[in-house]
C-alpha cells in the first residue's frame, strides 16, 4: 500500500495530457508586464523608471522587508511604464512594464548549460542569494524561499520535504523539471539541505509520474539520506500539511507551519531555482508552465520568461479553441479564473488551462440534501456544510469557533457535493471576515 | 481567433465530481428494484397498485404543493419524491386501500417534508411520517397482511395472515419453543415467504439492494451495519438469559423491517447525520430502541418508531460529534 494523508481527500479525473510534451523555450515576448508584488508579503519597491535601459536578470524592483522578494527583469529592452496592470487576480497591481530588444544577460550571470555541482559557500550565503535571486515558492503560493530556510530560533529542524506530488489535475509542470532539469534539481535540494543544516531529504511523487519516480531515484541512489517516496494518488497531497502527513505521519498543529513539527517544505521547481539562484547566479527570471486543456490542439509545457502575456502561450500551444468558456491560472481545483488572456506570467503561474464551454459553468444548484460528503472528504476535518451555513448567516464567530481558519481552500468540499452548494465561495466570505475580527482583536 | 471572447470568471473549484442529487436519488430507486420486484412476485396485483399509487401521489402532491401553495419552482425531477412514494408503498400491506395510500402519500410529502420546506429541510423520513400517520389512524388496515402466494391477481380479496412478528406479540405466556413452531423458518424468512409489509420480506432483495447502494456510493456503510449488529446484540443478550421468553436474534433481524429500516430508512441523507461518529451512535440507537419497542413495548415492530425518535436527535448527534480535526491527533515531538 503506497502511503498517503489519512483524513479526506478526492481524486479527480488527472487528465495530464501535457505529461510527455518536453519543455520547450517559448522565446522572447514582444513585450512584458512583471509585477512587482509577486510574493506572499510587503511589495517591493520599483528601482527603475520610463525609458531606462534593462538587461535580462538586473533588478527592477527591491525586496521591502523580511518577508518580501526581489524582483528581476526577465528581457533585456527599456522600461516602457511604471504603472498598474490587472494581473492574474484580475486586481490592478503596480507593475514594470519593458519592451523587448535583444536579449542580454546581466553579466554576472553565468547563461552556460553546463552542471555546475561543486558549492563552497556557507549556509548563510546560500540563503543569501536565494534572496538576492528573487526566489519564492514556484507550486502557486509564492512564499519567499529564503524566509523558509531562515529557522527561527528555538526551532529545530530534522527533515526537508521536497514536493513532487503535483496533485493538481491536468498540471505537468513539476513533472518535465523531474524528469529534464532532475540533476540540476537535485544540486539544488542539496544546497537547500545544507542552507537548513539538515541531513534528511524525502522527496514526494505521486504514483501518477512512474517515469519521474524512476528517474529521481536513480539520481539519488548515490546520494545517502535522499529518498524519494511513492505516493498514492490523492488531492490535496500536495498541500504541504497533507505532505508531511504522508511522508512523516506528522500533523502540523492548527495555526502552525511546517517547522513546528521540524520539517521545511520546497517544491521541485523551487529546487531548480535554488540551483540557478546559488551556481549560475540567476535570478528567477523564467519558469516552467504547462499549458492544456480538453480542446486545445497542442497541450504543451514552456520555459516562459515572467512577464510573458498568457495570450503567447495560448497561441504557441495551438491557439484558443472556439468553444473556450473559461481560462485558469494554475490547476482546476485551486487555480483563478482569468478574466483576459493580457495578464502576464508570474512566478507562481505553474500552468494556465483552457476549459470549454460547456465545463465553465456551474451544474444548477440544489438545498443541501445533508449527505455529508462534503465532511467526508475535507482534507482538515472540518463541516464545511456547517461553515457555509454559519457564514451565510453572518455569524462569525462561530466559524471562528469550526476552526474556519483551518480551510486550505483546497475546493475537494465543493468538488464532491452533489448538490453543487457552493461551498468554498461561502467559506471564503467566512474566512475574510473572521481574518478581520481577528486583526482588530490583536489591534486592541 | 477569438480574441476578444468573454471568459467566465469564477472562483475555484473549476471541475466538479460526476455526481448530482438527481443521480443519487435514481441510485436509490435501481436498489430499490430488486425490493420491488420480489413483492411483485409475492404479491402480484397488489404490489403494483400499492406502489404506483404511492410514488404517483408522492410526486403529484410534491408538484401541487409547489407550484400552488408555495409558488416555487417545482423540483418533482429531482427523484427525492419518488424515493419517498417508493420507501412508503414498501412499509404498507400490499392490500392497503387506494384511498389510505393517497392520504398517506399526502402526510407523507404535505406533512413530512413540504411543511419543512422540502428536500433537506425535514427532519423526519417522510415515508415514516406517512406510515406511522396510517398506523395510528387505519390501525386495522394497516395490520391486515396478505399472505404472499406467488403471483395474485387478486388486490383486496386476499388472504390474510399474521406476520412473524404479530405471532410473537400475540403468544403471551406460551414458550418460545411453541411460539417458534408456528413462524416459517429461517430461510424461509431469507428469501421473503412470509406475510409483511411490501418491502420488508426478502433478507436477499434489500441485501442486494444494500450492496448498489454501496456500489453507487449513495451510502456509507455505517448506519446498515451498526444499526443491524445492535438488534442482533441486543436481543441476542436477551436470547441468552432466557431463550424460552425471548427470540433469538436471527429471527429480530430477518423480520418486521428491520433490514428494510437499517439499509433505506435510516440512511435518507436529509435526516440521518453528516459524521462517521454520529452515524455509528445512531444505528445502534436506532438498533436498541427497536428491541426495546418490540420486546418491552405494545406495538409489535419498533423499526418506523425507533427511527423517527433518533431522527429527532440528529441535530443533536451533529452538534456533539464533530470530525477529528487535522492537526489534533498525532502530536511531533
Ligand atoms: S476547501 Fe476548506 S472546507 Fe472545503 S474541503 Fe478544502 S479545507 Fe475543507
Ligand atoms: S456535500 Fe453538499 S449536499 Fe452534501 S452535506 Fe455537504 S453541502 Fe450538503
Amino acid at each position: 500500500m503506497l502511503q498517503t494523508f489519512s483524513k479526506g481527500g478526492v481524486h479527480p479525473p488527472e487528465n495530464k495530457f501535457s505529461a510527455n510534451k518536453p519543455i520547450e523555450n517559448l522565446g522572447l515576448p514582444k513585450q512584458v508586464s512583471i509585477p512587482i508584488a509577486q510574493h506572499i508579503g510587503a511589495p517591493s519597491k520599483p528601482v527603475v523608471k520610463k525609458k531606462d535601459k534593462v538587461k535580462t536578470g538586473d533588478i527592477i524592483a527591491e525586496s521591502q522587508g523580511f518577508v518580501s522578494s526581489n524582483i528581476h527583469s526577465s528581457v533585456s529592452g527599456t522600461v516602457s511604464k511604471v504603472g498598474e496592470i490587472i494581473d492574474t487576480t484580475g486586481f490592478k497591481k503596480p507593475a514594470v512594464i519593458i519592451d523587448v530588444e535583444d536579449d542580454e544577460w546581466n553579466d554576472s550571470i553565468d547563461t552556460g548549460s553546463e552542471i555546475i555541482r561543486d558549492c563552497s559557500l556557507s549556509s548563510q550565503e546560500i540563503v543569501d542569494k536565494i534572496l538576492q535571486g528573487g526566489i519564492v515558492g514556484m507550486g502557486g503560493a509564492t512564499f519567499p524561499s529564503h524566509v523558509k530556510l531562515s529557522v527561527p530560533e528555538g526551532k529545530k529542524i530534522d527533515t526537508l520535504v521536497i514536493n513532487g506530488v503535483e496533485c493538481e489535475p491536468y498540471l505537468t509542470s513539476d513533472h518535465r523539471v523531474m524528469l529534464e532539469r532532475g540533476e540540476e534539481m537535485l544540486v539544488g535540494i542539496k544546497l537547500l539541505k545544507k542552507a537548513l543544516g539538515v541531513n534528511h531529504v524525502l522527496i514526494g511523487i505521486e504514483h501518477n509520474k512512474p517515469d519521474a519516480i524512476e528517474h529521481v531515484s536513480h539520481l539519488v541512489s548515490k546520494e545517502e539520506n535522499i529518498e524519494v517516496y511513492p505516493l498514492k494518488v490523492k488531492y490535496p497531497q500536495g498541500g504541504e500539511k497533507q505532505l508531511i502527513k504522508a511522508l512523516l505521519n506528522r500533523e502540523v498543529p492548527s495555526g502552525g507551519l511546517p517547522l513546528d513539527v521540524g520539517v521545511v517544505v520546497h517544491n521541485v521547481g523551487t529546487s531548480l531555482a535554488a540551483y540557478e539562484a546559488v551556481q549560475k547566479n540567476k535570478p528567477l527570471v523564467e519558469r516552467v508552465v504547462t499549458v492544456t486543456g480538453k480542446s486545445l490542439s497542442k497541450p504543451s509545457n514552456f520555459l516562459v520568461r515572467i512577464g510573458t502575456p498568457v495570450r503567447d502561450l495560448i497561441e504557441a500551444a495551438g491557439g484558443l479553441p472556439e468553444d473556450t468558456g473559461k481560462v485558469v491560472g494554475g490547476g482546476p481545483m485551486m487555480g483563478k479564473a482569468l478574466s483576459s488572456l493580457d495578464v502576464p506570467v508570474v512566478k507562481g503561474t505553474s500552468g494556465i488551462l483552457v476549459i470549454p464551454e460547456k465545463d465553465a459553468y456551474r451544474d444548477e444548484e440544489f438545498n443541501c440534501i445533508r449527505c455529508g460528503k462534503c465532511v467526508d472528504v475535507c482534507p482538515m476535518g472540518l463541516e464545511p456544510y456547517l461553515l457555509k451555513q454559519l457564514a451565510q448567516l453572518e455569524r462569525y464567530e462561530e466559524c471562528e469557533d469550526n476552526a474556519i481558519m483551518d480551510c486550505m481552500e483546497c475546493g475537494s468540499c465543493s468538488f464532491t457535493c452533489p448538490a453543487r452548494v457552493p461551498l468554498l465561495d461561502y467559506i471564503r466570505l467566512g474566512k475574510t471576515n473572521v481574518n478581520q475580527i481577528l486583526r482588530n482583536r490583536k489591534d486592541k | 481567433m477569438a480574441n476578444n471572447k468573454v471568459l467566465t470568471v469564477s472562483p475555484s473549484p473549476h471541475v466538479f465530481e460526476n455526481t448530482s442529487v438527481r443521480k443519487l436519488m435514481y441510485g436509490v430507486v435501481i436498489a430499490l428494484l430488486p425490493v420491488l420486484a420480489w413483492s411483485v412476485i409475492s404479491f402480484g396485483i397488489g404490489a403494483i397498485i400499492v406502489t404506483l399509487v404511492s410514488v404517483l401521489s408522492c410526486i403529484g402532491f410534491e408538484y401541487l404543493i409547489q407550484k400552488f401553495l408555495l409558488k416555487q419552482n417545482p423540483t418533482v425531477t429531482d427523484g427525492s419524491a419518488l424515493v419517498t412514494g417508493l420507501l412508503l408503498a414498501f412499509n404498507v400491506p400490499a392490500n392497503l386501500p387506494v384511498g389510505i395510500i393517497i392520504i398517506g402519500a399526502l402526510v407523507s410529502i404535505g406533512i413530512g417534508k413540504m411543511s419543512f420546506g422540502g428536500l433537506g429541510t425535514n427532519p423526519f423520513n417522510p415515508a415514516l411520517v406517512g406510515r406511522v400517520f396510517l398506523l395510528i389512524s387505519f390501525p386495522v388496515q394497516m395490520t391486515s397482511w396478505p399472505t404472499p402466494k406467488g403471483f395474485n391477481t387478486n388486490y383486496v380479496d386476499a388472504q390474510t395472515g399474521a406476520t412473524p412478528l404479530g405471532i410473537l406479540q400475540e403468544s403471551g405466556d406460551t414458550p418460545m419453543t411453541k411460539v417458534m413452531e408456528q413462524v416459517p423458518d429461517y430461510s424461509e424468512l431469507f428469501l421473503g415467504q412470509m406475510g409483511g409489509s411490501l418491502g420488508e420480506m426478502s433478507g436477499i432483495a434489500l441485501i442486494i439492494g444494500f450492496l448498489l447502494l454501496l456500489y453507487f456510493r449513495v451510502i456509507s456503510w455505517h448506519i446498515p451495519v451498526s444499526n443491524v449488529l445492535t438488534v442482533g446484540l441486543f436481543s441476542g443478550i436477551l436470547w441468552l438469559a432466557d431463550p424460552t421468553q425471548y427470540a433469538d436474534p436471527l429471527f429480530h433481524i430477518l423480520t418486521g423491517g428491520v433490514l428494510l429500516g437499517a439499509i433505506f430508512m435510516a440512511t435518507d441523507y436529509v435526516t440521518s447525520p453528516m459524521t462517521t461518529k454520529a452515524k455509528w451512535i445512531y444505528g445502534v440507537g436506532i438498533g436498541l430502541l427497536t428491541v426495546i419497542i418490540r420486546v418491552f413495548g405494545s406495538y409489535p415492530e419498533g423499526v418506523s418508531f425507533a427511527i423517527l425518535i433518533m431522527n429527532a436527535l440528529v441535530p443533536i448527534l451533529n452538534r456533539y460529534t464533530k470530525p477529528g480535526r487535522f492537526g489534533e491527533e498525532v502530536q511531533y515531538g
